[in-house]
């Protein structure tokens, strides 16, 4: 498990506005190791699909990556040319995204849109693209692949075309494949099978970076997991870890904030306020304005991701603190 | 290098191919729909199909040639002979009319379709390479939509001279800017959707995602244009053959035949209300045919 698929250093986007400069994502150190499931959990907004698109190189102007670094098995490819990162896009790298329901073409059938993404990176006839579409439909489990492959997606209900955009993405077996958001727009039970599916194809050597506001997701499938906010960081660990023993004051507020069918009763816990708004940080930690356990030099300096147990880092200075209400 | 290309030609086959199938498929479901929801539409699209064929068997419905003089019959009424009469040549003008249908009907399509791949090219590529590209197109768009097209249009056929050709060509470049226009909003609208981004994901190129992604989309917005464009090209061909400045005598051309039958309004006014008829008839049965095709492709027209 030493080999990392994907390895980002200190990746920073901004965005230039009308009353300053923004950054959605702020020095972002993430790993993905072979043959894993890591996610990426936080709030709307807190910039985990901002960090997807870096990586996949898909940032919409005038968004850019103005530091660190994107490594892809080892190789630097944020200063790759366009055409270049064209090329491991499908190819090596790979992505899926929440809404099934727009992100096929719809006046194109589903399987020439599946065929299109074996045949712009390998060298083969139309009759084997269509073998390969065939085969990827039946991997991703679509029922009857042979009469689908000629549908229009909006034949399709959205199981299936979350089924056909897996398919479509893993085609070309890329090393990595980003869902962003995979299951949101699907009910419980097909969410449970795109999850099994994505679990099947880690084991089959793909790796995942699984972004989600949707907790039991996470803890369903991740096997570690990176915890954003405000662009940031701001706790790390492995998936058991992180639910057995957050550290974080903004962790422990979203574990909190999940409804509990069993426990029943009482109000549902949220955290005050909203994300900050970006153009107006607080001086300190980013989280200073809704902690409840926030102390003098929280609000004057943003404190660094530090280890407090092997593998377990956390940017705050108080970690595991209880909060005094 | 000869691979690529040939793979490239390929490749443009394989497209022009898929399109087709998949439009085919869509284009009868919306047939079959406007026939069912909109009668005036269907009956405007059967007149046209009349239209076209009696064009087309135009020597076979008439005894008379296009040119056929006959001085001791001139400006004869309407009878069981001369159905629509004759003119000021004794020609018979019926025949004319159907030898004059199969110009208009020319003129209506050829230019419509042409600039309608000229507009249609040009407004993807504004639209969706945006910057300079855009600034560029749409600045000389602008430019073509501020003059009134009529005077455009004479403009261009002066400085050109008559001509069914250049006819041609006028209305392409009168017409090509309003399609660019629509083309580019809508390619604005689908830049932006999440499959055009899952087709970036994969690797899909610049300019493929603008013909097989962006393009096919457009499909239906472009017929409408396309049956809309048609009656303005007729109108604009008959007035230009009416001043003079289009199709030229003796070929024969529904503006043309109301321009010479202007002198003969009190003696013989079946010279000018036959062609007029005419013109009237088909322009109006594209204009439905356009509103009903929008009508089904626009849900929301419906209940209004």
């Amino acid at each position: 498990m030493n080999e990392k698929t994907l390895e980002v250093r200190g990746l920073t986007v901004c965005i230039p506005t009308e009353k300053g400069v923004i950054c959605p994502v702020n020095d972002v150190s993430l790993e993905v190791p072979a043959g894993s499931i890591t996610g990426i959990v936080g709030e709307s907004g807190c910039g985990k699909s901002m960090t997807a698109r870096a990586v996949m190189g898909l940032l919409r102007y005038p968004a850019k990556v103005t530091g660190g670094s994107v490594l892809l098995g080892g190789r630097e490819i944020t200063s790759l040319p366009e055409k270049e990162r064209r090329k491991l896009r499908g190819a090596e790298i790979s992505m899926i995204f929440q809404e099934p329901m727009t992100s096929l073409n719809p006046v194109v059938k589903v399987g020439r849109q599946v065929e299109e993404a074996v045949r712009l990176h390998t060298a083969c006839s139309r009759e084997e693209a269509r073998a390969r579409t065939l085969e990827m439909f039946r991997e991703v489990e679509i029922p009857e692949p042979e009469s689908r492959l000629d549908c229009y997606p909006h034949q399709l209900s959205g199981g299936l075309r979350q089924r056909v955009m897996i398919a479509m993405a893993m085609v070309c077996r890329p090393k990595l494949l980003i869902a962003d958001e995979p299951t949101t727009a699907l009910d419980v039970t097909v969410e449970a099978q795109i999850l099994k599916l994505l679990e099947r194809l880690r084991d089959a050597g793909t790796s995942v970076l699984l972004i989600s506001h949707n907790l039991g997701v996470i803890a369903k499938v991740c096997d570690y997991v990176y915890v954003m906010y405000a662009g940031r960081i701001v706790e790390q660990a492995e998936t058991n870890t992180i639910f057995s023993r957050p550290e974080h004051p903004y962790t422990r507020g979203l574990f909190r904030s999940v409804a509990s069918l069993r426990e029943g009763g009482g109000v549902l816990e949220t955290i005050p306020g909203v994300v900050p708004n970006l153009l107006r940080l607080p001086a300190g930690c980013s989280f200073s304005l809704r902690c409840g356990q926030c102390a003098d030099n929280c609000r004057e300096r943003m404190p660094e991701l530090r280890e407090t147990e092997p593998d377990h880092k956390v940017r705050c200075f108080l970690p595991g603190k209880e909060e005094t209400e | 290098m000869l691979r690529t290309k040939r793979k490239r030609a390929e490749q443009a086959a394989d497209l022009l191919l898929q399109s087709q199938i998949g439009e085919e498929e869509r284009f009868r479901d919306l047939m079959r729909r406007m026939v069912r929801e909109n009668k005036t539409a269907a009956a405007s699209f059967v007149l046209i199909v009349l239209m076209v064929l009696a064009a087309a068997l135009g020597p076979l419905l008439t005894p008379y040639g296009e040119n056929e003089m006959d001085l001791l019959h001139r400006l004869a009424a309407p009878s069981a002979e001369h159905l629509l009469g004759t003119d000021e040549g004794g020609r018979d003008v019926l025949t004319r009319l159907l030898y004059g249908a199969r110009v208009s009907l020319l003129i209506g399509v050829a230019p419509a379709l042409l600039s309608l791949i000229l507009g249609a090219a040009l407004g993807v590529a504004a639209g969706y390479r945006g910057g300079l590209t855009d600034a560029v197109i749409m600045r000389v768009a602008d430019v073509t939509l501020a003059f009134p097209s009529m005077l455009l249009a004479m403009v261009i056929m002066y400085a050109l001279g008559g001509g069914i050709l250049n006819v041609f060509l006028t209305l392409t470049l009168v017409n090509w800017a309003n399609v660019a226009r629509v083309v580019r909003a809508q390619t604005l609208k689908l830049k932006n959707c999440e499959f055009v981004e899952a087709a970036r994901i994969i690797g899909v190129s610049r300019g493929r995602i603008m013909r097989r992604h962006i393009l096919p989309n457009c499909l239906p917005t472009l017929l409408v244009l396309f049956t809309l464009n048609i009656p303005a090209s007729i109108l604009t061909e008959s007035s230009l053959s009416f001043l003079g400045l289009g199709i030229q005598p003796p070929n024969a051309s529904w503006g043309l035949m109301i321009n010479t039958g202007r002198q003969y309004l009190y003696s013989a006014p079946w010279l000018c209300f036959a062609p007029g008829a005419a013109i009237m008839l088909i322009v109006l049965a594209f204009n439905f045919l356009g509103n009903g095709l929008l009508d089904v492709l626009d849900p929301r027209m419906k209940k209004q």
